[in-house]
């Protein structure tokens, strides 16, 4: 049985195609997986994402549990609100989950984590949790709403009292506004402006359909991946797992090296790879016609298949094909993948691809 | 519900084949392949003069979700292939029965048509 989200019954209300994520019964699109790519590049869109986990962390040394758990260092947290992209890795220095931190206020932290990796996560947390005395509650009575494009903020705010909308508006990115319950981050996942809103459920409810009726196109799970793929984010499971380190998968910029002596899971191992890395994350556009899908055979031109790509699909916006390919750390490009039996020439580049509806590429 | 109009003969692969008065046909997808595909966004069809067996897989449709072959529902040697899809994929989805076929065909047998599956039968592969 397919767990739902506080808005399953609006999904099926509106003709959404619903599959199988994570467990959970989710839209993969409306109508049209383009129209809702364009709707957040060009306007606003909304996402149900409330099969992501939102997770409080209480306790007086939870900053301290936090910079041992976390690769990058919630030691620049230091305004509550203020929130940080961090891996969370094994010893191995392979990637556990990829989330979002906020500093809420000293001795409170959320963390936000992927659906398909909660239940591990929660896991791994409490075997640490409890040397230092930090309490781990899974809001399960809280549901996240992704709205996104150049004019989401504005929707959003609309429909927030007067007081809550004017700190909502204020916020810089990554960071964070509440009022109660009501959580606002000024965060996302498509490379364009926008919050995500964490919500008790009726309140999830709420703002959907007063977001629908001022006409924030609702947008399934698809063009969440094509978005994220142009914006040049990862995507836990295809990206990156625990058999790849942050330093092998674009995420370099995450890990905190300074100050050198916090330790934190998995350094040691970054350490050891730190000066070259075996394998390194290239972002591809296909030169011609065709598609790049995960899992396609990458070489160096000419040369012996040195790697696969990882994700890689149709982007909307640059109307043509992009993808990350994982590759040995030691190749050169340029990079040829082979799309049904036929080795294709691309053009590497550094993601992202697209940012605040511009092709970067 | 999707559209399978009465005067044309399907393949339970989802191709659809339309007879021309010069004794050729056109082949394309059907409203229920399309919807299924989602937004096609490349199309790789035969070019003309390629022998093609029934059966065969002659035509690459890309959606934003996946790649999917099109089979040849008949035998034949393709006259032509649809000039704009390369431009304009979409036409598959807005258009799959007119403006959105994928290539036309000189059958190498004309009965073959006719042992093809009607709307009704086709229909009835659907629900099955």
């Amino acid at each position: 049985m397919l767990k739902q989200t506080a808005l399953h019954a609006e999904h099926l209300a509106l003709g959404a195609k619903l599959v199988d994520f994570a467990g959970w019964d989710m839209p993969i699109q409306y109508t049209s997986q383009l129209d809702e790519h364009h709707a957040v590049r060009q306007a606003a869109g909304m996402f149900d994402v409330a099969h992501m986990a939102a997770v409080d962390l209480h306790g007086a040394r939870v900053r301290e549990f936090l910079r041992l758990l976390l690769a990058n260092d919630v030691a620049k947290l230091k305004v509550p609100g203020k929130a940080l992209y961090s891996c969370m890795l094994e010893e191995t220095g392979g990637v556990i989950d990829d989330l979002i931190v906020y500093f809420v206020e000293e001795g409170h932290f959320r963390l936000v984590v992927n659906a398909g990796t909660t239940e591990k996560d929660l896991a791994w947390l409490r075997q640490h949790a409890a040397a230092f005395g930090v309490e781990i509650k899974h809001r399960t009575n809280l549901g996240i709403l992704a709205v996104q494009g150049p004019q989401a903020r504005e929707k959003v705010c609309a429909l927030l009292p007067a007081e809550f909308a004017e700190r909502a508006l204020a916020l810089t990115p990554f960071s964070a506004a509440w009022s109660g319950e009501q959580f606002i981050g000024r965060t996302g996942y498509t490379g364009e402006d926008g919050f995500e809103l964490i919500l008790p459920h009726a309140d999830l409810l709420a703002f959907w359909k007063s977001l629908l009726a001022a006409g924030v196109k609702p947008c399934g799970l698809g063009a969440r991946d094509t978005l994220r793929l142009e914006a040049g984010m990862n995507l836990y499971g295809l990206d990156m797992d625990e058999s790849v380190s942050p330093l092998e998968c674009g995420l370099a910029w995450t890990i905190a090296w300074s100050p050198d002596e916090r330790h934190f899971i998995g350094r040691k191992a970054l350490e050891a790879q730190r000066a070259a890395p075996p394998r390194k994350n290239v972002g591809l556009v296909l030169e011609g016609r065709g598609v790049l899908r995960a899992h396609m055979p990458v070489r160096s031109a000419g040369g012996a298949a040195i790697g696969e790509t990882t994700s890689g699909g149709f982007a909307p916006t640059l109307k043509g094909s992009i993808a990350f390919a994982r590759v040995a750390g030691s190749s050169n490009g340029p990079y040829e993948v082979e799309v049904r039996g036929q080795w294709l020439p691309t053009r590497e580049v550094k993601p992202p691809f697209v940012r605040n509806g511009k092709v970067l590429v | 519900m999707s559209k399978i109009p009465t005067e044309l003969k399907y393949a339970k692969s989802h191709e659809w084949v339309k007879k021309l008065p010069d004794g050729s046909v056109l082949i394309g997808i059907t409203d229920h392949a399309q919807a299924a595909l989602g937004d096609l966004v490349f199309v790789e069809v035969p070019k003309a003069g390629r022998k093609l067996a029934a059966g065969e897989a002659s035509a690459v449709v890309e959606s934003v979700k996946a790649a999917s072959d099109v089979y040849a529902p008949i035998a034949g040697e393709v006259i032509e292939a649809n000039p704009k899809l390369s431009d304009t994929p979409e036409t598959l989805n807005t258009d799959p029965y007119e403006s959105g076929w994928l290539w036309k065909l000189k059958p190498a047998n004309p009965a073959d048509v006719d042992a093809l599956l009607d709307a009704a039968a086709y229909e009835k592969s659907l629900a099955d």
